[in-house]
C-alpha cells in the first residue's frame, strides 16, 4: 500500500476549528447511565485521544458531541455541550452534524458506487453543481490518498474496496462537507496495520485544521498522535472521566493511581 | 429402553427430517400434476380468449381472466401505495411506543378470516359507498384484506435494513427522506417484494370475501363498476355448482397456477432488477 500524498492546501476549510467544551454531562439509556458527571475542554486543532476499557462510555461520549446518541430512542442526555460558545442544542442536526463529521470503527460506506458516496450527501447538502461535486470528490479523495487508487473506477462498488480503502473512503466523504470538528470511533480497530498506519499519518496531517477526538484502545497510537489525553473508567457501573490533560504528562505523570495502572498495561 | 449411540441418533434425525421434506414436496407435486393433467385437457388458445358458454360448461375464461385482473389491479394499486406509507411510518417516523399496539392489531387483522372482510366489504363499499356488486368494491374489500400482510412484511423488511446505513447517513447530517429515498428503500426491495407477492397470493385465491363484493356476473366488464368474476369464484361455481363442470373447473385452476407463478417470477425479478439499479451491493 502507497502512503497518500497529501495536497495540504485542499485542506483547510474555511473557519478555524472550534473548542469543544462539555459541562456535567451524563447518558444513560433508560435506567442504565453510560457516563456521568462529564467536564472538559477540547482545544481547538488539537487531537485528543479517549483511552479507557471497554465499556467505560468512550463511544457513547463521542456520539453525544453531534447528537447521534438521539437515534437510539431510550437515550436521555443531561449537561451541555458548547462549540465555541454554542450550545450544540440550539444548533440544528443537519448543520451541527455536517460542522461535526464521524469516523465509525467499522467502515461503513454506503453500498452507491463510490462517486456517489461522496455525492449524495453534497448533494443532499445542497451542492449541486456538477463540476463543483466533480472537483470536490476529487481533492478529497486525493486528501486521503485514495483518487490514483480508485480514478479509473468511480463507478465501481464501494463495498468491492479493500478494508483500509472503505475507511479512507469514509473519512473523505466527511471531510468532503467541510466540518471543523471530527470524532473518530477507534477507526483503526477493524483494519490490518499497513492500512491502520496509512489512517494514523493521516489523521497527525489533520491535526490543527480539525479538532479531533479519537477513541482508540492503542495506547500507542495515543501517545503517538494525541496532544491530550482523557482516560475513562468505569466506577460503581458508570463511566466517568478520570483524568485529563496533555498526552505526554498522561502517560510519563498520571496523577490517579487508575491512570497510572491502565496506561502501564497493569489494569484494564 | 435401548440406548442409542449418539451417531445413530442424528442418523435417525437427518432421516426424519429428509422423510418430512419429502413427504411435503410430494404433497405439492401430487397436487400439481393432478392439476396439470386434468386442467392440461381443457386449456388451450380457445379457452383463453372466449367467453364462457353454458354456465362455464362450453366456451373459455376470457371475461373472467379480465375481471381477475381488474380486482387484483384495483387491490394492488390502492394497498401498495397505502402499506408502504403506512410501513415507512411505523418504522422511521412514529414513536417506538406506539408501535406494539399497531403490530398486534395489524397480526390480529391479517388473521381475520376472509369472509368477515367480505361482509363488511358488502356492508361498506358496496351499500354504504353505494358501489354495488362491482370490480371496485370487489378489490377494494381485497386491498382491506392485504393491508395488514403488506404493511407487516413491508415493516420487517424495513428493520432488516443495516443500521449501520442509518447511523452513517445521520452522521452526514442526511435528511431522513433522502436516506430512504436512496438508501433504505432500495434496500429493503426484497422485504417489500415477500410483502407484494403474500399480498398477492392471498387476493388472487380470495373466494368468499369477492362473492359478497364484486358478484359472480361471467361477462366481459365494461368498467370497474361493473360486477365480474374471478378465476377463483368460476372454480368454485363450476366444481360445486355445475354438474359436469369439473373438466374446466380443473382448467381455470391450472390458469390460476400458473398465473400465479408468472406473477412471483415478474415481481422478484422486478424487485431485485430495482435494487440493483439503484445499490451496488456485493
Amino acid at each position: 500500500m502507497t502512503s497518500p500524498t497529501l495536497s495540504p492546501q485542499s485542506l483547510t476549510t474555511d473557519h478555524q476549528p472550534p473548542s469543544i467544551w462539555v459541562k456535567q454531562l451524563s447518558l444513560r439509556y433508560g435506567r442504565k447511565v453510560s457516563f456521568a458527571n462529564v467536564d472538559a475542554q477540547f482545544r481547538a486543532g488539537q487531537i485528543t485521544a479517549l483511552i479507557g476499557p471497554s465499556g467505560c462510555g468512550k463511544t457513547s461520549f463521542l456520539s453525544c458531541l453531534n447528537r447521534l446518541h438521539e437515534l437510539t430512542p431510550t437515550a436521555q442526555l443531561a449537561g451541555q455541550v458548547y462549540l465555541n460558545d454554542c450550545d450544540t442544542e440550539t444548533i440544528p442536526l443537519t448543520p451541527l452534524r455536517r460542522q461535526v463529521g464521524m469516523l465509525f470503527q467499522k467502515p461503513n460506506p454506503f453500498p452507491l458506487s463510490i462517486y456517489r458516496n461522496l455525492a449524495f450527501p453534497l448533494k443532499e447538502h445542497g451542492i449541486c453543481d456538477r463540476t463543483h461535486i466533480h472537483h470536490i470528490i476529487e481533492t478529497t479523495l486525493t486528501d486521503v490518498g485514495l483518487w490514483a487508487e480508485v480514478k479509473d473506477r468511480l463507478k465501481a462498488p464501494a463495498l468491492s474496496l479493500s478494508g483500509g480503502q472503505q475507511q479512507r473512503l469514509c473519512l473523505a466523504r466527511a471531510l468532503a462537507l467541510k466540518p471543523q470538528v471530527l470524532l473518530m470511533d477507534e477507526p483503526c480497530s477493524a483494519l490490518d496495520p499497513l492500512s491502520s498506519e496509512v489512517i494514523e499519518d493521516l489523521i497527525l496531517r489533520l491535526k490543527g485544521i480539525y479538532t479531533i477526538l479519537i477513541v482508540t484502545h492503542n495506547l500507542g497510537q495515543a501517545s503517538r498522535i494525541a496532544d491530550d489525553v482523557a482516560f475513562f473508567w468505569v466506577q460503581h457501573d458508570v463511566g466517568q472521566l478520570i483524568e485529563f490533560g496533555p498526552a505526554k504528562e498522561i502517560f510519563a505523570n498520571p496523577q490517579d493511581p487508575l491512570t497510572a495502572a491502565y496506561t502501564s498495561g497493569r489494569r484494564g | 429402553m435401548v440406548r442409542r449411540h449418539p451417531a445413530g441418533k442424528e442418523q435417525g434425525a437427518t432421516l426424519m427430517v429428509w422423510l418430512v421434506a419429502l413427504g411435503i414436496t410430494a404433497v405439492f407435486l401430487w397436487l400439481l400434476s393432478d392439476v396439470i393433467w386434468q386442467g392440461g385437457q381443457a386449456v388451450n388458445g380457445a379457452f383463453l380468449t372466449q367467453a364462457p358458454a353454458k354456465a362455464g360448461l362450453e366456451g373459455g375464461i376470457a371475461p373472467i381472466l379480465v375481471s381477475t385482473g381488474l380486482v387484483l389491479g384495483v387491490c394492488i394499486g390502492v394497498s401498495l401505495p397505502l402499506g408502504l406509507g403506512t410501513a415507512v411510518f411505523l418504522t422511521e417516523f412514529s414513536p417506538q411506543r406506539s408501535h406494539r399496539v399497531i403490530r398486534l392489531s395489524l397480526d390480529i387483522l391479517a388473521g381475520v378470516p376472509s369472509i368477515v372482510f367480505g361482509l363488511f366489504g358488502n356492508a361498506f363499499f358496496s351499500r354504504v359507498l353505494g358501489l354495488g356488486f362491482s370490480i371496485l368494491s370487489g378489490g377494494l374489500t381485497l386491498a382491506c384484506m392485504v393491508l395488514p400482510i403488506l404493511i407487516r412484511s413491508i415493516q420487517v423488511g424495513l428493520v432488516n435494513v443495516p443500521r449501520e446505513y442509518r447511523q452513517a447517513a445521520a452522521a452526514l447530517g442526511l435528511s431522513r427522506l433522502g436516506t430512504l429515498k436512496t438508501l433504505i428503500l432500495p434496500a429493503a426491495l426484497p422485504g417489500i417484494a415477500v410483502g407484494i407477492l403474500l399480498g398477492i397470493g392471498r387476493a388472487i385465491a380470495e373466494t368468499a370475501a369477492l362473492i359478497f363484493t364484486s358478484g359472480y356476473v361471467d361477462r366481459m366488464p365494461t368498467s370497474l363498476l361493473d360486477s365480474g368474476r374471478v378465476l377463483s369464484i368460476h372454480i368454485f361455481d363450476l366444481a360445486m355448482n355445475i354438474p359436469g363442470g369439473e373438466q374446466n373447473a380443473y382448467g381455470t385452476a391450472l390458469v390460476l397456477v400458473i398465473l400465479l407463478i408468472v406473477i412471483n417470477t415478474l415481481v422478484s425479478w422486478f424487485a431485485e432488477r430495482f435494487r440493483q439499479s439503484k445499490l451496488q451491493i456485493l
